[in-house]
This record gives structure tokens, C-alpha cells and sequence, in this order.
């Protein structure tokens, strides 16, 4: 099977001078279609930077980036951009939903950017609404929502045009545990579908369990791979073994 | 997409309505401003639109009909209608007086007094709204327009009537008739009109009397072409109609500190509503960073989201521009009848375009920061 993206020796530096920060350095990532990939590792080791580079919102200083047949690294501005109209669905931690638009006009949006119809965009919203329990609350604005059923929207949204990847950066952090739980399940049981890969960065031991693979990042590299949930729980019962001790 | 742009920026309620009202605001003034400059500037050569002649003679050095202290000889009529082409040339006499209505108890006011070519009475107004041209070959006969029978009056709600008398330069005036004219020179109760010979009793006698030479042309010729021969063969300035109406319009424009003021006003107008409302867009833009960003990472080619704010300002402005013209109309509405003000097509059309490129820069700005948000900028918190 192809992998579903191919990230080889990616080098992402910011600033210049005094302020240069090498964020990647010779970083390699590999997903596989429809797994649930976790991305972790400690504050300011470059998973965001990684995910940013992956999903074709930042560009990498060098490196191959291969995403669904597409090479990145080869396109300019307004192709990367059709990319991720057509491509991606984003899940990010302060769900960055507008909050000027109704839940149904927020999650209809992707599918405008494609120039879908009014119509059928608001049909195909009100439908996923429905898949992450939202079917009554499409009128109702963000503000009106509590976070879960933010993020549940936010969710809704980045599915709604069906995506081949979808990236997701924290997306349990702004949520207490139940709820974090409740999204996770969302994502396991909505996003996928067998061919679509899902990757999640994030911090929070309390959702490992959801991961099928595992990679940490360590200053600026994928240190180490888990390559099943049962090595992901032995090193998750470490974590939590390492901290109970601390 | 559309529907998303409009309902992001109505959703706003007090950022739109900082906008529509930075517009509307300058609307108003634009619009009010280049009414008044524009009823200003028409009295300016009101003279060459009451008075019937395709061609206007006067001194070379006079080429306006705004104020005129350079009188031709009284010869020069001969001169003029000795040019091949001309149908007939007349005399006409435009100078200042003061009326008073002596029987009403009135005050002096000036007017602008028309002595008409005593035979025939060539270019004389048209509109009669009460008696005729011919009832002024009766004794002291006048006619007099209707906004001064009005503004003569000590009471203007009882205009004067036919047959009243009034003194003019302290000599009996008897009113045979009224005529509709266009606005009179601000500052002016309006006009008179009685014969030439008449006229020039009116006023302290003078050497040269001829204020101009009216002139026609045979129906074989143009007013132009026959204009130009009699500058050709007498030296006198020779114009159309038309001519002679747009030069004294721009004799007042270099002559008058109104038209300055007036293009004060417009371009206060203007640069306060670029200010409210580029400020105020841009303002909206930069607290929509995150938005936009993520707009863009979801796939939103920049030139679309261009699109949008332009949308977003063009509507915004219209809406403001809509408001101001309403608004605009309803002062207007309730203005007294010679007000100078009036709603015209064309200074809303002109108004219009400031108002478009308001939205334009308003937009620009927006656009400019726009384009510089990275899509990057979504993972950030
Ligand atoms: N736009 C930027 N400008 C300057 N430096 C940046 C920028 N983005 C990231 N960095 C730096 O690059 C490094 C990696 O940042 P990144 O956000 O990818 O880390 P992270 O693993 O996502 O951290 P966290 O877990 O805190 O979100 C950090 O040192 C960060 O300060
Ligand atoms: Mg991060």
C-alpha cells in the first residue's frame, strides 16, 4: 500500500540572526491511509511546525513533501491552496470556528470554498451535523454552544467535504476529560473511514488509548514509533507510571 | 462564499455601522456640497438662460454675462447685423436697480433690470405665467418673474399682483405681466424686463449703454459659425448660447470664493468618509486575522478573499451612499422653494464615484493586510 504522505528530510528554520530557531531538522514522517496517527512530544519540539509543513499551510525551507500523490514541495501558492480545499479538514484547538455564522453555515463552508451549491453545501452540513449529534443545534451561533459542541462542529466541518487527510493540532486541550473523550470517540468512529489517515498532535496522555500509531518528536525529529495500540500502552502506563512517581 | 462575506461583515452590527454611517456621512456632504455649488454656479448665468438669443455679443473683454461694466457703443448693433448670416441683432441693456414697493410699504432690494429691444423686443422670456410680451408697449410697463413677486412683496406669502406698481430708481413701475425664469444671481430679488428705451431712463445715464448685442443666425447657418464671423468682422466677443453659459460658469468658478468653499466641503466630505470608513474596515479586517487565516488554510485562493472584502466595502458602501442620498433628499424636501439646493441626477451620479473609490481604498487597505496573513497562523493559539 502507498503511504498516504511521505515527509523526507524536512528542514524548517524561523528568524534570522539572534532570533534563528531551527523548529525541523532533517525530520522523515510517514502516514498510512486510513490509520489514526498520534504525533507527541515536549513543548516546542516541533510538532506543530511538522503538521503546519504536512497539511501545506507552511512551506519547508527543504525537504520532499509527498501528501496523497502530491508533492508539495514542487507547487506554488495557489496550488497548494486547491490542495487543501480539496484535501484536508482541520481540527485545531481553539476550533476557529466563525463566529458570525450559524453551525450549519460554518460547516458548509469547505464545501462553498469548492464551489459546491448553496444548497446542497447546507444539505451535506445539516447531514454531518447530524453524525456528531448536533442535528438541533444547526441555527444556533458558536457563542450558543458549549465547547464539546464547538469542536463537534469544527469536527463536522472538517469531514464535510471528505477529505483524504485530516490533520488535528490539540484538539482535546481546551476540553475537560469526558468531553475530550466524547471528541476522540467522534474521531474515531466519524473521521475514519478507511481511507482517510488521521493525524493528531497533541499533549494529552489521557487520549493515547485512541492512537493506532504513535510517533514522538524530539527537538525537532521523530525520535521514536509505536507501531500498535499495545506499545502505545505499555509506553502510555510508563508516562503515567513515570509521573506518579514524580 | 458571497452570502458568507456579507453575513461575516453583517454580523458585525457595530462595525457596519460605523461604516455605513462614515459613508453616509460623506454622502451627505458631497452631495449637499456640490447641489449648493452647482444651484450657485446655474444663477451665474441664469441672465444667458431666461433671456432667448442663440447669439450673445459683448465687449472683447467681457466674455460672461455674470457682471458686465464694459458696454458696447450703441453703433455696434449696426456693426453686428451687417455680418453676412445674421437674421436680425438687437440691443439689450442688463444693469442693477433698486425696486421698492412703495404702496406694501417695502424696502429697497436690488433686481436685475433687462431693457429689451424697443421694436421688437428680441430675446425676451417665454414662460408667461400672467400677461403677455405685447402689454409691455403700455405707459411705465414692466414684467417681472415670479420668484421676485414673491421676494418684493414685505409679505412674500402675498406676492405682488398684476397691475401693482413699485419704484424703480425712484421712478413708477407698473407690472403687466410674470414670467418663470431660473434662479436669479444670489443675492438679487430677481429679474425686471421692460424695453430698452425704457431701461436706460431707469438708470443714471451713461455714454454706452448696449450691455450686449443679441443676434440670430439665418436659418442656413449654425449659431457657431455665425458666432464666429461677427468676432471675425467687428472684434466683439461673439458666442453661442451654450457658449456663453459655460464661460460665465467658469468665470465664477476662477471669479468666486464659493466654488472653493464648496470643493472644501466635498473633499472634507470625502477625506472624512475615507478616513471613518478605511479606518473602521481595516480595523474589522485585523480582528478577523484569524477568520481569514483560517478561511485560507481551509482553501480560499487569496484573489477570492479579495473578492470578498471588496464585496464587503462595496455593499457597505452603497448601503451608506443609499442612506446619505435619502437622507439628502428628505433636507432637501423640507428646504424653502428657492433654496438653492436641489437633488440633481447627476451630482448623485458624480457623488457616486468618490463615494465607490472611498470603498475602493477602504477595501485596498483590507485587502493589503489580507494578504499577509499566513494560513500558518490557524495552529497558533
Ligand atoms: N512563526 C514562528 N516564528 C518563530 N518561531 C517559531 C514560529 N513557529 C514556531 N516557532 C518555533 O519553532 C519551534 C517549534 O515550534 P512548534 O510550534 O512546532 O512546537 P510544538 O511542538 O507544536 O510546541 P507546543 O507543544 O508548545 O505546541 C519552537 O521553538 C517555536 O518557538
Ligand atoms: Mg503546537
Amino acid at each position: 500500500m502507498n503511504p498516504a504522505f511521505q515527509l523526507c528530510s524536512v528542514d524548517k528554520s524561523f528568524g534570522s540572526g539572534e532570533s534563528w530557531t531551527p523548529a525541523l531538522k532533517q525530520a522523515n514522517f510517514e502516514g498510512q491511509p486510513g490509520e489514526m496517527l498520534f504525533l507527541v512530544g515536549p513543548s516546542g519540539c516541533g510538532k506543530t511546525t511538522l503538521l503546519s509543513i504536512l497539511c501545506g499551510t507552511l512551506l519547508a525551507d527543504s525537504g520532499d513533501i509527498n501528501v496523497l500523490g502530491n508533492s508539495l514541495h514542487r507547487m506554488n501558492d495557489r496550488e497548494v491552496t486547491s490542495f487543501r480545499a480539496r484535501h484536508i479538514g482541520f481540527i485545531f484547538q481553539q476550533f476557529n470556528l466563525i463566529p458570525t455564522l450559524t453551525a450549519e453555515e460554518n460547516v458548509s463552508v469547505p464545501l462553498l470554498i469548492e464551489n459546491k451549491p448553496a444548497d446542497q453545501a447546507r444539505r451535506l452540513a445539516a447531514g454531518l451535523l447530524e453524525k456528531v449529534g448536533l442535528a438541533d443545534k444547526c441555527r444556533e451561533y458558536p457563542a450558543r454552544l458549549s465547547v464539546g459542541q464547538q469542536q463537534r462542529v469544527a469536527i463536522a466541518r472538517a469531514l464535510v467535504h471528505e477529505p483524504s487527510l485530516v490533520v488535528c493540532d490539540e484538539p482535546t486541550s481546551s476540553l475537560d476529560s469526558a468531553t475530550g473523550h466524547q471528541v476522540m470517540e467522534l474521531l474515531r468512529d466519524v473521521a475514519r473511514d478507511g481511507k482517510r489517515a488521521v493525524v493528531v498532535v497533541t499533549h494529552d496522555p489521557r487520549i493515547y488509548g485512541y492512537a493506532e500509531r504513535m510517533a514522538e518528536m524530539e527537538d525537532g525529529r521523530i525520535q521514536r514509533w509505536w507501531n500498535s495500540p499495545e506499545e502505545i500502552a505499555a509506553a502510555h502506563a510508563e508516562t503515567l507510571t513515570e509521573r506518579r512517581q514524580q | 462564499m458571497t452570502a458568507i462575506a456579507l453575513k461575516m461583515l453583517f454580523g458585525e452590527r457595530a462595525k457596519v455601522a460605523m461604516l455605513v454611517s462614515g459613508i453616509c456621512f460623506a454622502t451627505i456632504l458631497m452631495v449637499q456640497g456640490l447641489s449648493l455649488g452647482l444651484g450657485i454656479l446655474a444663477t451665474s448665468y441664469a441672465t444667458a438662460v431666461n433671456l432667448k438669443a442663440p447669439i450673445w455679443v459683448a465687449s472683447p473683454l467681457i466674455d460672461q454675462v455674470v457682471m458686465n461694466n464694459q458696454p458696447l457703443l450703441d453703433t455696434d448693433v449696426y456693426r453686428v447685423r451687417s455680418v453676412e448670416g445674421v437674421a436680425w441683432a438687437a440691443r439689450l441693456f442688463v444693469g442693477g436697480a433698486q425696486v421698492r414697493v412703495v404702496d406694501r410699504g417695502g424696502v429697497s432690494q436690488n433686481v436685475t433690470l433687462i431693457g429689451l429691444d424697443t421694436q421688437t423686443l428680441a430675446g425676451a422670456p417665454t414662460e408667461f405665467i400672467a400677461g403677455s410680451l405685447n402689454d409691455l408697449r403700455q405707459t411705465d410697463a414692466v414684467i417681472v418673474d415670479a420668484s421676485a413677486m414673491a421676494r418684493l412683496s414685505p409679505d412674500p406669502a402675498v406676492p405682488l399682483k398684476i397691475g401693482e406698481t413699485f419704484e424703480m430708481n425712484d421712478r413708477r413701475a407698473r407690472i403687466v405681466g410674470v414670467v418663470q425664469t431660473s434662479a436669479a444671481t444670489h443675492g438679487q430679488a430677481g429679474y425686471v424686463f421692460t424695453t430698452y428705451d425704457r431701461a436706460v431712463q431707469y438708470v443714471p445715464a451713461q455714454r454706452k449703454m448696449t450691455t450686449y448685442v443679441l443676434a440670430a443666425p439665418m436659418a442656413v447657418h449654425t449659431a457657431a459659425e455665425v458666432a464666429r464671423r461677427i468676432s471675425d468682422a467687428t472684434g466683439l466677443n461673439a458666442f453661442t448660447s451654450d457658449g456663453i453659459r459655460k464661460s460665465s460658469a467658469r468665470w465664477f468658478i476662477r471669479n468666486s470664493p464659493v466654488p472653493f468653499v464648496i470643493g472644501l466641503i466635498v473633499g472634507i466630505g470625502f477625506a472624512v468618509g475615507t478616513v471613518i470608513s478605511g479606518q473602521t474596515f481595516f480595523t474589522f479586517i485585523l480582528e478577523n486575522t484569524r477568520h481569514l487565516g483560517v478561511l485560507r488554510a481551509m482553501g480560499t485562493q487569496t484573489r477570492r478573499l479579495a473578492r470578498m472584502i471588496l464585496l464587503q466595502a462595496m455593499v457597505a458602501g452603497l448601503i451608506g451612499y443609499g442612506l446619505g442620498v435619502g437622507i439628502i433628499s428628505l433636507v432637501i424636501a423640507v428646504a424653502p422653494a428657492n433654496s438653492p439646493l436641489k437633488v440633481q441626477l447627476p451630482v448623485l451620479m458624480a457623488v457616486l464615484v468618490p463615494v465607490l473609490g472611498i470603498c475602493a481604498v477602504a477595501a485596498l487597505l483590507g485587502i493589503r493586510r489580507m494578504a499577509r496573513i499566513e494560513p500558518a497562523i490557524v495552529f497558533r493559539s
